[in-house]
């Protein structure tokens, strides 16, 4: 019997619909945990799902690129998402036609801190040059920070890893934050999780309101794209 | 469900044909995000099916998130290396990025029609 389970297992395994479906599956268990704990920060979903599958995979002896073969199919949804983020967006112009200006100048002081203070901070406690390369575009979409840091000498996977993290520590602090400095406008609130933590600051943002998720989702577009001109140049300019 | 969802395949498809066609520095699904914004404002307005496909996309964001969350597991040697000066930079210039971001724009946005309008 024991022989017959570890046939399924070498068969399931290698499948793409297991790693597809516990993906899944422990996604919808993570939001029945995080809810029963009231939203706790430290329950996100996300961090739960994540922990797991990690701990599934080492255990299982499992390598990442198997894993891969089933959550690609998630993973692609990524991209018709962000283009989804034109609805929310079109939702909101006239508000944003109206505020062009101002968001500009958050976005570019917003953007700017958030390389400068990532690249600066772990070159101070004595990171390496490919992991300062890999941190610098951490706050925006996975797709644009990945090609960013091949550009800069970085390790692409790890800035797809980092930027999560990043994303989930924005919408972790982002409330408390938020009182704390006492910014209670919706647009702020969202263009700051756009332009912070991208797409999953964008997730955060949809729950605060739709006005907030518009906000982010425009944060995230423009910030991806001074990113994705100004770093690279701004690398060459200092030249390293 | 496929008129909306084919409304969404074909603006990231163009954007990512005119991103390698310009070079531009742009990922695909950017370009085409204003590509979407462009056809509605020509359109004047979103087709039911393209906000039910779009919505639903948008409800589960953080989902997509898990799979490239997950590729922490290939680089646990530099982590185990680099994990004061990588969770330091990532957690405080997140909190400077958001807190920046946000005080300059509530600046601006004082006093001007709020969001409720």
């Amino acid at each position: 019997m024991p022989n017959e389970i570890s046939r399924i297992w070498v068969y399931l395994a290698e499948q793409p619909l297991l790693w597809l479906t516990l993906t899944i599956v422990l996604y919808i268990a993570a939001g029945t945990v995080s809810r029963l704990a009231k939203g706790h920060p430290l329950v996100h979903p996300v961090v739960i799902t994540i922990a797991v599958l990690i701990a599934v995979l080492l255990a299982t002896d499992t390598n990442y690129d198997t894993y891969f073969d089933g959550a690609q199919f998630i993973h692609f949804l990524l991209g018709p998402a962000t283009v989804a983020l034109a609805i929310p967006l079109y939702d909101n112009r006239s508000q944003i036609r109206a505020l062009w200006l101002p968001l500009l100048i958050a976005c570019l002081a917003g953007a700017g801190a958030a390389a400068a203070s990532a690249v600066g901070l772990a070159w101070l406690l004595g990171a390496s040059l490919q992991t300062l390369m890999s941190l610098a575009p951490k706050s925006v979409t996975t797709p644009i920070a990945m090609g960013v840091a091949e550009q800069l000498g970085g390790l692409p996977s790890l800035t797809a890893s980092v930027v999560v993290i990043t994303g989930i520590v924005g919408a972790v602090v982002a409330g408390p934050l938020f009182q704390v400095i006492r910014v209670q406008d919706d647009r702020a609130r969202g263009f700051a999780l756009g332009v912070a933590s991208h797409g999953f600051g964008t997730a955060q943002a949809l729950t605060i309101s739709t006005t907030a998720g518009a906000f982010a989702g425009l944060g995230l577009g423009m910030a991806g794209l001074m990113t994705a001109f100004l770093l690279p140049l701004a690398y060459r300019l200092l030249g390293s | 469900m496929l008129v909306g969802l084919s409304w969404i395949l074909v603006c990231q498809l163009v954007g990512e044909i005119l991103a390698r066609v310009l070079r531009l520095p742009v990922p695909g699904p950017v370009l085409g995000m204003v590509l979407l914004l462009l056809a509605l404002m020509v359109r004047g307005g979103v087709p039911a099916e393209l906000r039910s496909v779009g919505e639903g996309l948008l409800r589960h964001l953080s989902l997509l998130f898990v799979p490239a969350g997950v590729g922490l597991v290939v680089h646990g040697a530099r982590l185990r290396a680099e994990w004061l000066p990588i969770s330091v930079a990532v957690l405080l210039s997140t909190v400077i990025a958001l807190a920046i971001t946000a005080l300059v724009l509530s600046r601006f946005t004082a006093g001007r029609a709020d969001s409720a309008e």
